[in-house]
């Protein structure tokens, strides 16, 4: 059967299980855009590439399946990396199909040409340029193999205009056409790794499991719980891994890191064994790394090789799939205790102690904030909770960059998998908008709530008019403090509240009308009494965008925090915190 | 060549883009190149290249594992010194009038080198060797004037027999 490159690309995605594309077209991908109305596509028109990009990742995040994102050459390829660039730094599947100028203009300056595999050759797994229209099912195929396999990442295809006009002979390949001779990820774990890291996890007496987002990408969730409540060994989620495990889980520790709370940062510095799986010890997590952890052996699995000794070295590497390795460490470490005496055996004076240990810094270091006082705009983490406690278990929670995604990893509580969305590597401002778009596609079935913030929301809030065009109802709850916030923070501890260029206006621009003038419904919060009211509201609009302008209090702060290039025992739990240890009668300081 | 050097045999795809990947992998990460080289091998659907980089050891793990994770990339294998045969090239064009043209002759026969082409009053050399032969000669020829250079950077295989020699029956002692 003939096709032409465009019909095959098409074809092809549909082959791979697509079922979104989130895009924008152009000149150079023009054919491309001809076939999708024959196909079985839905494709999502969004109003910048950024946000196509933003979409696919948010989808990518909801579903566990890879996201989809077209965009034509030149500018909207450009457009796109930034998204491109955030995918690959938190690892999450997506396809990227650029168009590109004919071949034979290639490299001429021709109108809309960038040299597109070569920007993003540093923010892809891999790219193509397609060559021969024969090669796109192939192509497509390695491209979805490449993105969603070993580490995932994403692909990026980019696809010259005759190309996709000229013919070709269908075929599907299947694995054994693969042209990819260097491509062989290992996922299963090296047996006697796995005997020698369970010898540790027996021995251990004060472990931590530290659980990032490999634990998601590998949907290792319930095997994690297994080996955890097996072992009785508390769980820190690092800032990608929110909702690996309940955070209602009495074995769950939270977030640690940067602005981690004081139980999760402080277990991890005096543990004795830390069983890191599929984390990458972040320098948000490890602050100064030689002060890290210090008196700590490592177990560490990853499936991406150049991760292990890459920060830390670790005494027991495992390159593996964190599924696979977590099922085989509970299993050694079962035939090593013997089923019989397991109680008994997790319940030695050590482990007794260092559990006792670990709920005394719970009692004297709980995560509070300053409830007093509203005068100045509520209190951004009484909008989250209430947030929560009205909102569905399976909520889907998406965030931008700043101090708002910092509340909301801290305040929010995450129940299960790939309910938290958000730009963990890159930190990408403006990501929440179009992820909670891309997820809420990915998740009709899902209530998708964005907390984003004011400075944040500015950057790409023209998505909200591709959501009320695709009847794609998310919410979002803008934490309006008139500043570029975390920004703020830092001029405020670091520069002697010197402020230089961040202040933004509550008022400008007017977040209602402009919600409204976007088709979607725009609310405002001024004072706390009107947050549950508000929330009701929001929650009952299901067929348009709704944004509520929450005011809120411009000199809260982000607590604790570890200051940059410090080590994590100079945490600094801050007032609330501090005020409330300080509350505690003698008796009640646990010690 | 110091002790910093490691050679490293890449085996990648040949396909259009992957040195360029390569290079800017170790841009990227931040890693120097010292010496590479690429060329096809006997299967055309790869080419082998030499890469030569200035590292600590610490961080030569990193290198070969950042480079693995290119798709392209098929095969990497760390040449140690004493287990590889590493060749290069050198050509030279050395100053050389009649006072000082036979002392260079003498030189580049010592050197088993080649002379390639005569001017009025220069030579150019070609010379093939272990890079610290090449080194050598370089050295030497400073002397006379060197007015270009151009070394091809090196290239290695591994020994095909790796072990101890005999001793005893080099010896021919028994004991």
């Amino acid at each position: 059967m003939k096709l032409t490159g465009a019909q095959a690309l098409i074809r092809s995605l549909e082959s791979c299980g697509t079922e979104v594309v989130f895009g924008l077209p152009g000149g150079a991908i023009l054919p491309v855009y001809d076939p999708i109305i024959d196909s079985s596509l839905r494709h999502i028109l969004v109003r910048h590439e950024q946000g196509a990009g933003h979409a696919a990742e948010g989808y990518a995040h909801a579903t566990g399946r890879p996201g989809v994102a077209m965009v034509t050459s030149g500018p909207g390829a450009t457009n796109i990396v930034t998204a491109l660039a955030d995918a690959y730094m938190d690892s999450i599947p997506m396809v990227c199909i650029t168009g590109q100028v004919p071949v034979g203009a290639i490299g001429t300056d021709a109108f809309q040409e960038s040299d597109t595999t070569g920007i993003t050759m540093s923010v892809t797994k891999h790219n193509w340029l397609v060559t021969s229209a024969q090669d796109i099912p192939r192509i497509v195929a390695e491209a979805f193999h490449v993105a969603t396999t070993g580490r995932p990442g994403p692909v990026l295809i980019d696809l010259p205009k005759d190309i996709s006009n000229s013919e070709m002979e269908w075929y599907w390949p299947d694995e054994s056409d693969f042209d990819l001779p260097g491509y062989k990820p290992n996922l299963r774990p090296h047996p006697r790794m796995i005997t020698q890291a369970a010898k540790m996890i027996v021995q251990a007496q004060r472990p931590v499991i530290y659980a990032g987002g490999g634990v998601i990408k590998a949907r290792a969730s319930e095997a994690l719980l297994e080996l955890a409540q097996l072992t009785k060994i508390p769980v820190v989620t690092t800032l990608m891994a929110r909702g690996a495990i309940s955070d209602d889980h009495p074995l769950c520790l939270g977030m640690p890191g940067m602005h981690g709370n004081y139980t999760a940062v402080t277990s991890i510095q005096q543990c004795d064994l830390l069983i890191c799986l599929g984390a990458r010890f972040d320098d948000r997590v490890t602050g100064k790394i030689s002060a890290f952890a210090p008196k700590a052996k490592v177990i560490h699995v990853d499936v991406d090789p150049a991760e292990l000794g890459k920060v830390r070295v670790a005494e027991i590497p495992i390159v593996a799939d964190c599924k696979l390795a977590i099922e085989e460490l509970t299993k050694a470490v079962t035939a090593l205790v013997g089923a019989s005496s397991k109680e008994d055996f997790w319940a030695s004076k050590p482990r007794l102690e260092w559990a006792e240990q670990i709920a005394t810094w719970q009692h004297n270091y709980p995560m509070v904030y300053d409830k007093s006082d509203d005068s100045s705009g509520v209190k951004p983490q009484a909008v989250i909770e209430t947030l929560r406690s009205l909102t569905p278990d399976d909520t889907i929670l998406v965030s931008g960059v700043g101090q708002h995604q910092m509340w909301a990893s801290q305040y929010w509580k995450f129940r299960h998998p790939n309910t938290w969305v958000n730009s963990g590597g890159l930190g990408t401002m403006g990501f929440a908008v179009p992820a909670a778009l891309g997820a809420k596609v990915g998740r009709p079935d899902r209530m998708v709530w964005a907390i984003d913030g004011d400075g944040c929301f500015q950057m790409t809030a023209q998505e909200i008019v591709t959501a009320t065009m695709e009847q794609i109802p998310i919410k979002i709850a803008i934490l309006n403090n008139a500043y570029l916030g975390m920004v703020r923070q830092w001029q405020e501890m670091f520069y002697e509240e010197r402020y230089s260029e961040v202040y933004l206006s509550p008022d400008l621009p007017d977040y209602v009308k402009w919600t409204e003038a976007m088709g979607g419904v725009g609310l405002k919060v001024e004072s706390s009494d009107e947050i549950e009211n508000t929330i009701d509201k929001a929650n009952s609009i299901n067929d348009r965008p709704v944004v509520i302008d929450f005011r809120i209090d411009a000199t809260e702060k982000v607590f604790p925090m570890v200051p940059a290039g410090h080590s994590n025992d100079d945490i600094v739990v801050g007032p609330a915190i501090e005020a409330y240890f300080n509350s505690l009668s003698k008796k009640d300081i646990k010690q | 060549m110091s002790q910093r050097h490691h050679v490293l045999s890449v085996l990648v795809e040949n396909k259009a883009g992957v040195l360029a990947r390569v290079a800017a992998l170790f841009s990227r990460r931040g890693f120097n190149i010292y010496t590479l080289v690429a060329a096809p091998t006997d299967d055309p659907r790869f080419s082998r290249l030499t890469v030569v980089v200035d590292v600590e050891s610490s961080t030569l793990e990193q290198i070969t594992k950042q480079l693995f994770k290119l798709i392209n990339v098929v095969k990497i294998s760390e040449l140690d010194p004493d287990e590889a045969i590493e060749r290069e090239l050198a050509l030279l064009t050395v100053q050389a009038d009649v006072n000082t043209r036979s002392q260079v002759i003498e030189l580049v026969s010592v050197f088993e080198g080649k002379i390639v082409d005569v001017g009025s009053d220069q030579l150019t050399i070609m010379l093939a060797g272990e890079p610290s032969k090449l080194d050598g000669f370089e050295q030497l020829m400073r002397g006379f004037g060197i007015i270009d250079l151009q070394r091809s950077g090196r290239v290695a295989l591994a020994k095909l027999e790796i072990g101890r020699p005999k001793l005893h029956s080099v010896t021919g002692q028994a004991n």
